[in-house]
């Protein structure tokens, strides 16, 4: 039954609605297949086996009792361990949360359950979502499907080599400046960051309460956006939430068309520090849409060249006030100072020095210093005032355009180690993702092809905020047309799988 | 705009509530001194009549419907916490040393 691990979602979701397969079936082939190759990839942080397979259970019998069921009803699913699941340990892959079992589930695991798509357990990531590579996980990095020695992007990478190497055909990440599209983009893999405010975040362990935004992440355009469609919508729960009706993203990818649309390539984002092989992947997609009759334009927004730095300190500001609340007293870890008197700030600081590892203390010190007295104006509010610029950039840039592209990361995956003591040089790597969490526009990568490497390079697709929709339309296109020079998907004619052979 | 010194790093680390070792502190002192120049380049462009940004998509006095609910199990939340005492949570001593 391995095969059942090579379906798309919604081949997966047509053969059980046909009865061909039933869900139990799908969910214990993609639990044999985490038993088989995840101590290679460590994708997972735990499995959820008794409650999928139940899961599982409960929609075969609905669907043979005639109900009427969700689109995705059956088909499994990996959740990013930032994302709480009530009864199952919710770890932020941080020691501050080892053994924490949650007492609610996020909204998008109530979506989820409701849905009736079984979890297959929570993935890996840099510890809160911080970091370009899973190598900030308490719990050990996860390696990248296509070459073990390499990082699978991050920090949403266990969620991104869970879905390439078949152990899931669907999981959702978080996007705080690139979480979801850069993993995709090194992983071969496709992913989504909505719109600011486009799937509840309820239940999202915060790290940058402005930027976060969770998302799909899966093997192709079409299984992303069923699921978007699945996750999104209006959510009393968040106030950020948007009143948007979630639109018919599943029809765009399947049906869109690209015929006089006018594509803007962003100026800022390529060139210099960006690899050969990733620039050459990009311009042979970019004569695809041509091809496909979409017009091809330049677009310039110079204030791009400062969003890293206003992106690293609005991010650090609001993750060292986010992460106040790990404090040892309701949650967690609680560790007791060493010696002197066992008081309440003394164990907050003893367990926070404990279990943040080295990238939170890094970003917490930075934010906390960036807000303190006498720095406040000059970091702080002078981000803020550069975000302004960014949006002021996009909205010029989409008067000219109706989607912006980009290659999703300047490089494809690196090496373990390679950036891990050079902060800076890993902050790098999100250069082209953070523009779209500053203006809260929607972004997608989806694979371009694959660089003299051998490893995937990603193709950025950004649209105006509340147009998740044009990601679809124009992904679809784009995909369908490199699926159609490459012989079939890329994970497969790569034979990242083995299925090559 | 100041760099971070080792003397910022311990004040800013008491602020955050966050034990360093020796090691650590002179670690972060030079990583974010690095880190600290880099971003200060925001203060180029971010000239007096720029307005601020604080979120992306405005909003403006969110509400929703007063409903009751279920609250939370309070079983299963204090089951999570490191310490509970009679239905509460139980935390060390929250005055100071000469109290």
């Amino acid at each position: 039954m391995t095969e059942l691990t090579r379906l798309t979602a919604a081949a997966l979701a047509a053969a059980l609605r046909a009865g061909e397969v039933s869900s139990v079936e799908a969910t214990r082939a993609h639990l044999d297949r985490m038993a088989e190759v995840d101590g290679a990839y460590h994708a997972f942080l735990r499995d959820n086996a008794a409650d999928a397979l139940a899961a599982a259970a409960v929609v075969d019998a609905a669907r043979m009792r005639g109900e009427d069921l969700s689109p995705l009803a059956g088909v499994p699913i990996a959740v990013k361990d930032n994302i709480v699941t009530r009864g199952l340990e919710t770890t932020a892959g941080s020691r501050i949360l080892a053994g924490w079992i949650p007492p609610y589930d996020a909204t998008l695991v109530t979506k989820l359950r409701a849905a009736g798509m079984p979890i297959l357990g929570k993935t890996n990531l840099d510890e809160f979502a911080m970091g370009s590579s899973t190598e900030h996980s308490a719990y050990g990095p996860t390696r990248n499907p296509w070459d073990v020695t390499r990082i699978p992007g991050g920090s949403g990478g266990g969620s991104a080599a869970a879905v390439a190497s078949l152990q899931a055909p669907l999981a959702v990440g978080s996007d705080t400046g690139g979480s979801i599209r850069q993993p995709a983009a090194v992983t071969g893999t496709v992913g989504v960051k909505p719109t600011y405010g486009g799937v509840s975040r309820y239940g999202l362990i915060a790290l940058a309460s402005s930027l976060d935004q969770i998302g799909p992440v899966a093997r192709n355009v079409e299984d992303a956006a069923i699921l978007h469609e699945v996750i999104g919508g209006h959510d009393p729960r968040d106030s950020t939430s948007l009143p948007d009706a979630v639109a018919p993203f599943a029809d765009a990818a399947r049906h869109g068309d690209v015929r006089g649309m006018r594509v803007g390539v962003v100026l800022e984002l390529g060139g210099e520090g960006y690899q050969d092989g990733v620039r050459a992947s990009f311009e042979a997609a970019l004569d695809l849409l041509r091809d496909a009759g979409a017009e091809v334009v330049e677009v310039s927004c110079p204030s791009f060249d400062f969003a890293l730095a206003a992106y690293y300190l609005i991010l650090p500001a609001e993750a060292s006030s986010n992460l106040a609340r790990f404090d040892g007293m309701r949650y967690g870890l609680r560790v007791e100072p060493k010696d002197g008197p066992v008081t309440a700030e003394r164990v907050m600081a003893a367990t926070r020095g404990a279990g943040f590892g080295d990238e939170v203390k890094r970003r917490i010190i930075l934010g906390t210093h960036a807000l303190s007295a006498g720095y406040y104006d000059a970091y702080y509010g002078s981000a803020q005032k550069v975000r302004t610029l960014i949006q002021r950039d996009f909205t010029a840039a989409f008067a000219a355009a109706d989607v912006l592209v980009s290659p999703t990361a300047p490089t494809t995956a690196f090496r373990f180690g390679e950036k891990i003591d050079d902060p800076l040089a890993m902050y790098l790597n999100d250069v082209a993702t953070i523009p779209a969490n500053l203006a809260g526009i929607p972004g997608m990568s989806l694979p371009s092809g694959v660089s003299g490497d051998g490893l995937p390079v990603g193709f950025q697709i950004l649209a105006p905020a509340h147009e998740d929709i044009r990601l679809y339309r124009v992904g679809g296109v784009l995909e369908r047309a490199l699926e159609a020079r490459w012989g079939g998907p890329l994970l497969d004619v790569h034979g990242v799988n083995g299925a090559a052979e | 705009m100041s760099t971070i010194s080792r003397h910022e790093v311990v004040r800013v680390a008491a602020l955050a509530r966050i034990e360093l070792t020796e090691a650590e502190i002179d670690r972060l002192a030079g990583e974010l001194a690095v880190i600290a120049a880099a971003v200060a380049r925001v203060s180029e462009v971010a000239t007096p009549d720029v307005p601020a940004t604080s979120h992306p998509i405005p909003m403006w006095n969110v509400m929703r419907d007063d409903v009751p609910v279920e609250p939370l199990p309070v079983d299963e939340i204090l089951a999570a916490a490191p310490e509970a005492f009679e239905g509460r949570f139980a935390v060390p001593q929250i005055l100071g040393e000469d109290a």
